[in-house]
């Protein structure tokens, strides 16, 4: 059908407009086709997560609001209540505010989150973008994601969304150095900055051979790095309990102080997205993708982008039990956390592998 | 020829030089530290054009996602006196008008006998080249030298900067997480068994 379409528009347009518009309308269709799924998941991680949460602390959470009066849904509308409820809050502007970049924080914040998703690849050859650089593209992005955070702090006019803002951007700079070093260590045992390369490499090896595929992924040897680069994760996306960048305790909301209706929601929408992008790098990077866990003739039989789906719902509710777990980081340990724990054992760790390579082991051949 | 390459170059460049523009004459420096930013991601999107992903891609990661942040952080902790900072203006002019100047004409030496116009767009690589690969070869084959003097330069300079403004407070209080780990309640806490009171 692709092909048709493709003729069609060269057709119509000429070879040199043809292509163009062929690529842009497609694109924006695959586009559509990753956001609106991705939309969903968000909305409904957030009923997930106070239903889980609630579960861990023996409430029971969200379970009076359901489609058209049946009981036994109680709680499943709940996210489509809130999002209503949001939608037709207003949009309520501090008085010196610096209007425009207060409405642009929200949308800085949400627009990189989504669009890192253009990488990554969700089955064998289903992916939007498969460019040679993902893996670069995907740490590009996120660091960008800070500046929502600390624009909004700065155009709020609010001491408390300051201090957020301040908090955030080091916070989050620090932590992309140990989530960037943790990541140089997958591309060296991958040999690749392409996502989808890095995932077919972790389905080799001698525990691959012998169909025990999950036991091939970089978990194993990897482990540090995984530890390394989930709780950096954990960092980067403000999640608890690294959350001084919101520390309501301290400073009521930080950055989202000021904000209401749709343009809080952004912030909202944005967390939550930034939460299942970095879930899923971690399942691409560390354990295996799509993979199925072992090669069996049931296994295998199941659609590789539902192994995909089911690992990012463990990876993500790990978030979810750790929030419910621990209690706040202070602030300056986090960043000696940070500093002096993560950059160097990473640094070192980069070493050890690089040596282990070198050797007749070397697991990545 | 227009095509559709041809298109975006033009609407990037526009970008690249009005928020370039806008980072000299923006009155507010968050406002020109903003449109930095802005120049250095439509600069990005000019390198991708010319297929230099991974030198792109690094200056989103390397300038906008920790330089500019890093000089934002700066900009909005300072107490900028508009006022004061457009005194000079006039006075600095001349002096900046030169080094302006020089800069192009430095660049214009460079660079002029290399100028080959817009026609000429790299060729389209094959499917399998790998931007970050060739670059990595290069780096570590034939400019090993000029690359690890490089380093040991931003080696020299990381350490500087660092030795230059450490500076230890002597009023300032910290805690030292290895001692608050080894403190056993024997430390903190003494038991004494009293006689109770008779009278209370």
């Amino acid at each position: 059908m692709l092909d048709a379409l493709y003729a069609l528009s060269q057709s119509r347009l000429g070879p040199v407009w043809g292509p163009a518009v062929y690529e842009v309308v497609t694109s924006l269709v695959f586009i559509v086709a990753i956001l609106v799924p991705l939309m969903g998941l968000m909305a409904y991680l957030t009923l997930w997560e106070r239903k889980l949460i609630g579960w861990i602390q023996i409430r029971i959470g969200p379970n009076r609001v359901t489609f058209f009066g049946i009981p036994w849904l109680g709680g499943l509308a709940q996210p489509v209540a809130d999002g209503i409820k949001l939608l037709f809050k207003e949009v309520i502007f501090p008085a010196n505010a610096n209007k425009a970049l207060f409405v642009l924080a929200p949308m800085l914040a949400l627009m990189p989150a989504i669009a890192a998703w253009a990488v990554i690849p969700f089955a064998p050859d289903l992916v939007l973008s498969d460019i040679n650089a993902g893996l670069l593209y995907v740490m590009a992005l996120t660091s960008v994601g800070v500046y929502g955070v600390i624009i909004a702090g700065w155009a709020s006019n609010s001491k408390y969304a300051f201090l957020g803002a301040m908090r955030s951007a080091a916070q989050m700079v620090s932590y992309e150095l140990a989530m960037g070093f943790a990541l140089v260590v997958v591309l060296m045992v991958s040999g690749s900055l392409n996502l989808t390369d890095i995932v077919n490499g972790q389905g080799k090896g001698w525990f691959a051979s012998m169909g025990l595929n999950f036991l091939s992924w970089n978990w194993l040897p990897l482990a540090p790095m995984l530890l390394v680069y989930f709780i950096s994760g954990i960092a980067e996306t403000n999640r608890a309990p690294f959350d001084v960048v919101e520390g309501e305790s301290e400073i009521v909301a930080g950055h989202m102080v000021e904000y209401s209706g749709m343009a809080f929601s952004l912030f909202f929408l944005a967390e939550y997205i930034n939460m299942l992008l970095i879930a899923t790098l971690t399942v691409i990077m560390f354990f295996g993708g799509w993979q199925a866990p072992i090669s069996s003739p049931v296994f295998d039989a199941v659609p590789p982008i539902l192994w995909l789906l089911a690992k990012i719902f463990v990876v993500v509710s790990m978030f979810l039990w750790i929030r419910a777990t621990f209690p706040r980081y202070r602030y300056d340990q986090i960043m000696r956390l940070g500093w002096k724990v993560f950059i160097p054992l990473t640094l070192v760790w980069i070493v050890v592998i690089g040596a282990w390579m070198q050797t007749p082991w070397s697991l990545w051949k | 020829m227009v095509n559709f390459e041809t298109v975006v170059f033009y609407v990037f460049a526009a970008i690249l030089l009005g928020s370039a523009l806008r980072v000299i004459t923006a009155r507010n420096p968050v406002h020109a530290a903003l449109y930095l930013v802005l120049a250095f991601f439509t600069a990005a999107a000019i390198w991708l054009l010319l297929r230099a992903e991974f030198l792109a891609i690094t200056l989103v990661l390397v300038y906008v996602g920790a330089v500019m942040v890093l000089f934002l952080f700066v900009v909005m902790m300072l107490d900028i006196n508009l006022e004061r900072m457009r005194e000079g203006f006039w006075r600095t002019l001349p002096l900046g008008l030169a080094v302006g100047i020089l800069m192009a004409f430095e660049m214009a030496v460079v660079l002029y006998d290399r100028w080959q116009g817009l026609a000429r767009a790299p060729k389209v690589p094959a499917a399998d080249y790998s931007n970050t690969k060739e670059l990595g070869r290069l780096i570590y084959t034939e400019y090993a030298y000029a690359f690890e003097l490089a380093a040991v330069i931003l080696l020299v300079a990381i350490i500087a900067a660092i030795a230059l403004t450490l500076r230890r407070r002597k009023d300032s209080r910290s805690q030292d997480p290895s001692e608050q780990v080894k403190a056993r309640r024997a430390d903190r806490v003494r038991l004494v068994s009293m006689p109770a009171d008779k009278d209370g």
